[in-house]
């Protein structure tokens, strides 16, 4: 299966497919072949992923020592020059060899599978599949959560007016995202990225009647393309760095081996954040995101668990090579990648305190621990950015459809003006939700916890401490908020109208075993345990001599510390309605810092208003203000002065002057032109008289210099 | 197959004539008649072109075939008749006469005011013979004279057809050109005196080298007068926005898909390989406008209230991801823009379709007055959002493999030309994909989201039908088939593209 894993993606461009030709014609409106096709791709993506586990762990690949036994015969030169590379750029620096990181350990080979696609200028530019570990554990993932949302969505969309439609969307945005994950080149991964771009626009606006959804959807495509430009450019850096390739596998180990010049990597690397920026929502492009709540409940799900946002994530662990070799990562101290990372985690989390809407409070929290994930990738915390990713997927999915499931009962999602008090009446929804709280909250033993963990052991081993104390901070306000959310919505009284109920078993079915994955999921890289790191290992990482650190007790209680403390908080706060309460009434700065988390940062008013609004407003008008008045009034005034001119030419030059001396002559001219006059009122006379002597002149010119 | 080697471009070139002649007999009133002639007339002439894709030979694509050697035509002046295709001419000829089935088809009952099937559909045809007489061309001549031959029905097209701006559009569209023209053919007379009294292109590659290079230099600029103006290139693109707003459909149809590949295919095919030194001097120029292009064009699309405007400004920054592609000099760069001619040529050709179709449907092409397209009609609405992310160049849509590879290439340029200039021009480019689904994507929101505005709310508006259909599906399933597997363009492209620059980089190489 692994070998075949290009049916994976292959299955729902399928069902995209019969469900937009034929989904109308079925009793089912098309969901049947959405979850049978997904479903499938669930079924294969699991078979891959127990092969990968049974994969014996027999290839040893080149690391930052010697004795590189089973080397591939193409890769050789390349490979033998990342070890002299690696040896000397991070000789000694600061990582005790008796953590580990660089003794020889046989890994899972990846197994790659590739057809020539095209060729351009006599190079070969291939498609195809590459399955590793972090592939094989993204499928999983991916087709899960996907297959999860499309059952969700049986009963959640039931009487939407574009049910057939929806059910195609989501089918080719999960085709997107697994296109991405197994692709073995760069060129492959901007497909699948840019097919989720379409599928967002698509679902986000899904109810386009509204001029506020549409505008939501055009803001997600805009802003995740801005980012774009930076992975046009970026991919063509590394095409022509890495020696005319694509292949991600070639362009990570030539960025490791130092044939690169630093220059170029940097430029590189820098490019692609800007895409991880855009696309994974990252400040300060994030504005996005929240925006993006405008489509239906089942999307924000898959955008956030499982598509779309972490393909940045994505992106930036399957190039690690040159974002490691690129921004020194290595180094400790600060870097681009860990510094936009750990400034989304405290600023989105900030913004999620002062939502009403459940759904925004959630977005915020999602561009929140993607900062999380940016920065465990930014600080050589490989595996724990993967980990966080992979457990993020189960509890925020969760909480996604847990929300959805309530707006499905109360018809809303304010939680001050349509929630409380749903404890009684949604015990399903209100336990599930809980766990994924808690989970998000980082609480031991489930699966955030460990997750997050393993993000400050790193900051704290690879000399980061700034990010330590940054994630520390980020847990506990992820905490604080998350106990606010859980507190308005299924506590104290009900404040919406009507009778909410609990949902049915299509909608609480997913939240069970979205729970039981919160639940279990962290278990799987306990110290001890530690199967999620051996399962996931893969060449660049070794080439780089990523730095596998130990499970710390100290920091473990310190970060549950946090993760409780912002519980209690948030309980004394909210709950109790102790500390300091309506402080923006009486103090002036905190008024201020209110008013602007109230306005997201004043961000979208520089987008919307500033930027998007100039560019469309006064700079397209004064553009095409110069294109009608200048350069078409110079083509105009040429030919309104040939027009004199020639009238002169014809009034007074040839009527009075030569007219009179040859006398009838130009007889049979004037007859011809006549003809012609009669097409164009004599206007193209005028002109093409213009025109000749224009011609003569620069004629002359050319005949001069030639 | 001998008879068809040595007739076939002929034979592509001049059906039409015959059909031409045909239709002269058919009395005006017969309609049915008349564009029965048109139809078969263009579909036998795709048949030869049919013929000429199976017969073509794939293993030599960057040699000259179906060339049946020069036959004396003017021979006071040493001109010949010389045709022959290779693997850059063949994609651009089978594109012509594709799209002249098509515009037949959709004209079927689309006549626009003043009807006159007859002189529409024989205008037509004189149309196509131009076009598949300038991509085979091999006589700078020949060239010149199907070159100049397009303009005429062009001309009256938008002159007796077109909108209420008619008049000043078409005169505008015609002078233009002839201006560029009146250089290029000063630019030919040049080469031919200066390179060995022959105006027979693959012999002026051979022997231009010859010349010297300022010489070089003016000839070019001759050249790229004529050329520029077509494609059309920043600042000499004016003509263009009027051209289109007032042309009939099919007009704009035509000349958006065929009409301006004329103008890049002359960079390819004549500029760039007989003038090869020339063309590094003037490739930053070249590279140069055609990145302001992509940015001004995408801005004038911002200010357009009319959707068929809109259009027309938006081919100025497709046509300047093409040129930046020609400007790099480079395998990567031209291929991308061949690929880019014929992407753009399907896709902007299926917009302006849609254009005319939204306002046949609503009598006004005004943004502000449509909304809620996918309400009324919701095919034409999903085959418009379909055209415009292939326009915005969505990977997996054909528009992609025009842009991407066109920026990719300017990352490294050929031999000669500085390399911080092109990735500058490189990231000015990338700009513009932001800018390009700017302007699609609101045109789309403007006119297919939404709820339709009052005055239409209570109209019946009927979605895609018949000929629609017959015209588009195969221009759609091409845009996505080539986006998909690329392969079946560049595979063809890539040989000839090599021998091009490989005349060029004798000169210009390290």
């Amino acid at each position: 299966m692994l070998r075949n894993a290009f049916l994976i993606p292959l299955l729902p461009v399928i069902s995209f497919a019969l469900i937009l030709f034929f989904g109308k014609r079925l009793p089912g409106k098309g969901h049947e072949i959405g979850v049978l096709f997904v479903g499938g791709a669930f079924v294969l993506s699991a078979i891959c992923a127990a092969q990968w586990i049974s994969r014996p762990a027999d290839y040893l690949p080149p690391t930052g020592h010697a004795e590189a036994a089973a080397v591939e015969g193409a890769h050789a030169a390349e490979q033998a020059s990342t070890e002299a590379a690696t040896d000397e750029e991070h000789p000694a620096d600061g990582e005790p060899a008796a953590e580990g990181e660089h003794e020889v350990e046989p890994i899972r080979k990846a197994e790659v599978r590739e057809v020539v696609w095209f060729e351009t200028g006599g190079v070969e530019i291939k498609a195809g599949t590459r399955m590793d570990g972090l592939s094989v554990m993204l499928v999983f993932v991916v087709s899960m959560i996907s297959l999860l949302v499309h059952i969700f969505s049986t009963n959640y969309m039931h009487d939407d007016r574009r049910y057939t439609h929806f059910f195609a969307a989501l089918s080719l945005f999960t085709a997107g995202m697994l296109v991405m994950v197994t692709s073995s080149n760069t060129l492959q991964l901007l497909f699948g990225w840019e097919m989720m771009g379409l599928c967002s626009f698509m679902l986000i606006g899904h109810w386009w009647e509204e001029k506020n959804n549409s505008d939501a959807a055009l803001k997600a495509f805009f802003t995740t393309r801005t980012g774009d430009i930076g992975l046009l450019v970026g991919i063509s850096i590394l095409f022509f760095a890495a020696g005319h390739t694509f292949d991600t596998e070639t362009i990570n180990q030539t960025a490791l081996s130092g044939t690169i010049s630093s220059g170029v990597l940097v430029a590189a690397a820098a490019a692609l954040l800007c895409a991880v920026v855009g696309k994974s929502a990252q400040f300060p492009l994030h504005t996005w995101l929240p925006d993006a709540m405008a489509g239906p409940t089942p999307v924000s799900a898959l955008i956030h668990a499982a598509t779309m946002v972490v393909a940045g994530v994505y992106l930036i662990a399957r190039l690690y090579g040159v974002f490691w070799a690129g921004f020194h990562i290595g180094d400790g101290g600060i870097n681009p990648v860990a510094l936009i990372g750990g400034v989304t985690v405290i600023i989105a989390a900030l913004l999620a305190f002062v939502q009403n809407d459940i759904k925004k409070v959630l977005a915020y929290s999602t561009v929140s621990q993607l900062g999380y994930m940016v920065m465990a990738l930014g600080v050589g915390a490989w595996t724990a950015g993967i980990f966080h990713l992979f457990t993020h997927a189960f509890f925020k999915g969760l909480l996604f459809l847990g929300a959805g499931s309530v707006s499905h009962s109360v018809h809303s999602f304010d939680m001050k003006k349509g929630m409380g008090g749903l404890k009684k009446t949604m015990p399903v929804t209100f336990w599930t939700f809980l766990i994924g709280s808690v989970a998000l909250a980082g609480v031991p033993p489930l699966a955030g916890f460990w997750s997050k963990d393993e993000i400050l052991v790193g900051a704290s081993g690879n000399g980061y401490p700034i990010f330590l104390v940054i994630g520390l901070i980020g847990a506990f306000m992820t905490a604080c908020y998350m106990t606010r959310c859980v507190y308005l919505t299924f506590f104290g009284e009900f404040r919406g109208h009507g009778h909410p109920h609990e949902s049915p078993k299509a909608i609480t079915g997913p939240l069970v075993v979205l729970a039981g994955f919160s639940i279990l999921a962290g278990f799987l890289n306990a110290p001890g345990i530690e199967l999620f790191s051996k399962w996931t290992e893969n060449t660049t990482v070794l080439a780089a001599g990523v730095a596998h650190h130990e499970f710390s007790i100290g920091l473990a209680v310190v970060g549950t510390l946090m993760g409780v403390l912002g519980i209690a908080t948030g309980f004394a706060y909210y709950v109790r309605n102790l500390g300091p309460h309506r402080l923006t009434q009486r103090n002036q700065a905190a008024l201020t810092g209110y008013k602007i988390l109230e306005n997201k940062y004043y961000l979208d008013r520089l987008y919307t208003d500033m930027v998007v609004g100039g560019l469309k407003g006064p700079v397209a008008r004064a553009t095409y203000w110069v294109n009608q008045n200048i350069i078409d009034g110079v083509l105009n005034g040429t030919a309104a002065v040939s027009k004199a001119v020639a009238n002169f030419t014809y009034s007074v030059l040839d009527q009075k002057l030569v007219d009179g001396l040859v006398n009838g002559a130009g007889a049979g001219a004037e007859e011809g032109g006549s003809a012609l006059r009669v097409l164009q009122t004599g206007r193209v006379q005028q002109y093409a008289a213009f025109l000749f002597g224009a011609v003569v002149l620069m004629g002359g010119a050319l005949v001069l210099f030639v | 197959m001998d008879w068809f080697d040595s007739w076939a471009l002929t034979l592509a070139t001049f059906l039409p004539v015959v059909g031409i002649v045909v239709l002269a007999f058919v009395p005006r009133a017969q309609e049915q008649l008349i564009k029965t002639v048109a139809l078969v007339t263009t579909i036998v002439t795709a048949a030869v072109g049919v013929g000429i894709l199976l017969n073509f030979d794939y293993g030599a694509k960057g040699v000259l075939q179906f060339d049946p050697g020069k036959k004396t035509w003017i021979d006071a002046i040493g001109s010949n008749y010389h045709v022959g295709i290779d693997g850059i001419s063949l994609p651009l000829l089978v594109l012509s006469m594709f799209i002249s089935i098509l515009c037949v088809i959709y004209s079927w009952d689309h006549f626009p005011e003043p009807h006159n099937p007859k002189a529409f559909l024989m205008l037509m045809l004189v149309l196509e013979v131009g076009m598949n007489g300038t991509f085979v061309a091999q006589d700078l001549i020949l060239f010149f004279v199907f070159f100049e031959l397009v303009l005429l029905p062009m001309y009256f097209m938008i002159g007796v057809w077109g909108g209420p701006n008619r008049q000043y559009a078409s005169i505008k569209f015609f002078l233009f050109t002839l201006f560029g023209s009146a250089l290029m053919i000063l630019g030919f007379l040049a080469l031919f005196f200066k390179a060995g009294n022959t105006f027979d292109i693959p012999t002026l590659i051979e022997q231009a080298g010859n010349i010297p290079h300022n010489t070089q230099l003016w000839i070019f600029g001759g050249l790229f007068m004529g050329f520029a103006i077509k494609v059309p290139m920043f600042p000499f693109h004016t003509w263009l926005p009027d051209a289109h707003t007032e042309a009939p459909t099919v007009g704009s149809v035509i000349l958006a898909a065929v009409l301006l590949k004329l103008g890049t295919y002359g960079f390819i095919r004549i500029a760039i390989p007989i003038l090869p030194e020339a063309a590094i001097t003037w490739a930053p120029i070249i590279g140069g406008l055609a990145v302001v292009g992509i940015i001004y064009g995408a801005l004038g699309c911002l200010a357009q209230k009319d959707m068929k405007r809109l259009i027309a400004f938006s081919s100025v920054a497709h046509m300047g991801f093409v040129m930046l592609g020609i400007a790099t000099l480079t395998d990567f760069g031209i291929n991308a823009a061949v690929f880019g001619m014929v992407a753009h040529g399907l896709i902007t050709g299926m917009l302006f379709f849609c254009a005319g179709s939204i306002q046949e449907r609503f009598g006004t092409r005004e943004l502000a007055r449509l909304g809620g397209l996918l309400v009324q009609a919701p095919k034409l609405g999903w085959i418009l959002g379909f055209c415009a992310m292939a326009s915005l160049g969505l990977p997996g849509l054909a528009g992609f493999w025009g842009e991407f590879p066109a920026i990719l290439s300017a990352y490294q340029p050929a031999a000669g030309l500085s390399e911080p200039l092109f990735r500058f021009y490189m990231v000015v480019a990338s700009v513009g994909t932001v800018f390009a689904a700017g302007y699609l994507l609101w045109m789309y929101q403007r006119t297919a989201f939404g709820t339709p505005k009052e005055e239409f709310a209570k109209e019946h508006i009927h979605d895609v039908h018949g000929p629609e259909w017959l015209a588009w599906a195969p221009m759609l399933a091409l845009i996505f088939v080539l986006g998909v597997y690329p392969r079946f363009l560049f595979g063809v492209t890539d040989e000839a593209v090599q021998t091009v620059t490989a005349a060029f980089r004798a000169v210009g190489g390290p």
